[in-house]
């Protein structure tokens, strides 16, 4: 019986709490987005603007470690069961990796472009080397910031 | 010491290779941020304690291979990649490596 409440209050807690976290999350999310976007970061390596001098070149990074809450845990969990996209996890990677260019982003902010941005994810914590769970990810995204001549 | 991720230095000429140079690190958490960490993970976010850590021992293992590019030589150092693994419970490796050249 103890258990039963234990569980039962992790799950509200984990639902409750983790929603409004991650709607707060996205909201900053996407203010932040849109003071940024004067800032692009490619994949592409290549610099077009080829005519106009250079005044600096350098390596920038940001990275973010980010947890699912109990909740969505557990709807993974019975996910795994009948199988599917697992919606839950989703939203956690795309907080992660939105998160972590927005802070290279910010790092390079006066730069002109970042080239060869590339994203890795890892999974991090005590569950990481557990079957079946993720407990916590990791994700760095970096790039070359450049920043041109006035 | 300038570092990019991609093959050139734009608006530089490389002028000589030195080959690879890598730096990596081993690290653990300490208990305190452990117990955080597993609170944080019922309500899930961030886990901030962890952000850091990671970012100090990055930053720790790119010392490490700007330190063996100035050994060679080099002055700077191009398409450096990141990586990063679980070695064992609780404990990561973060990996970093690149080519060392020497620019004009």
């Amino acid at each position: 019986m103890q258990d039963l409440i234990v569980f039962v209050v992790l799950l509200s807690l984990g639902y409750f709490a983790g929603t409004m976290a991650e709607s707060r999350h996205y909201r900053s999310i996407r203010k932040r987005e849109r003071e940024l976007l004067k800032l692009p970061a490619v994949t592409a390596e290549d610099f077009l603007d080829e005519g106009r001098e250079i005044e600096d070149v350098r390596l920038v990074h940001g990275s973010v470690v980010i947890s699912i809450d109990y909740f969505k845990r557990i709807l993974a969990g019975l996910r795994n069961i009948f199988g599917g996209e697992v919606k839950s996890y989703l939203t956690l990677i795309d907080r992660g990796r939105r998160e972590a260019i927005l802070r290279m982003k910010q790092e390079a902010a006066d730069a002109d472009i970042i080239l060869n941005l590339r994203i890795e994810t890892s999974a991090i914590g005590q569950n990481a080397n557990r079957r079946k769970t993720i407990g916590s990810i990791e994700v760095i995204a970096y790039g070359t910031a450049v920043t041109l001549k006035k | 010491m300038i570092l990019t991720n991609i093959e050139t230095i734009p608006g530089k000429k490389i002028v000589e290779h030195f080959g690879i140079v890598s730096g990596s690190t081993v690290r653990a958490k300490h208990v305190g941020r452990d117990i955080m960490a597993g609170l944080k993970n019922i309500v899930g976010g961030e886990l901030k304690g962890y952000t850091e850590l990671l970012q100090d021992s990055r930053k720790q293992a790119m010392e490490r291979m700007m330190k063996q590019a100035e050994e060679f030589g080099a002055n700077a150092i191009i398409n450096i990649r990141f990586a990063t693994s679980s070695v064992t419970q609780g404990a990561s490796e973060l990996f970093v490596y690149g080519t060392a050249v020497r620019v004009e």
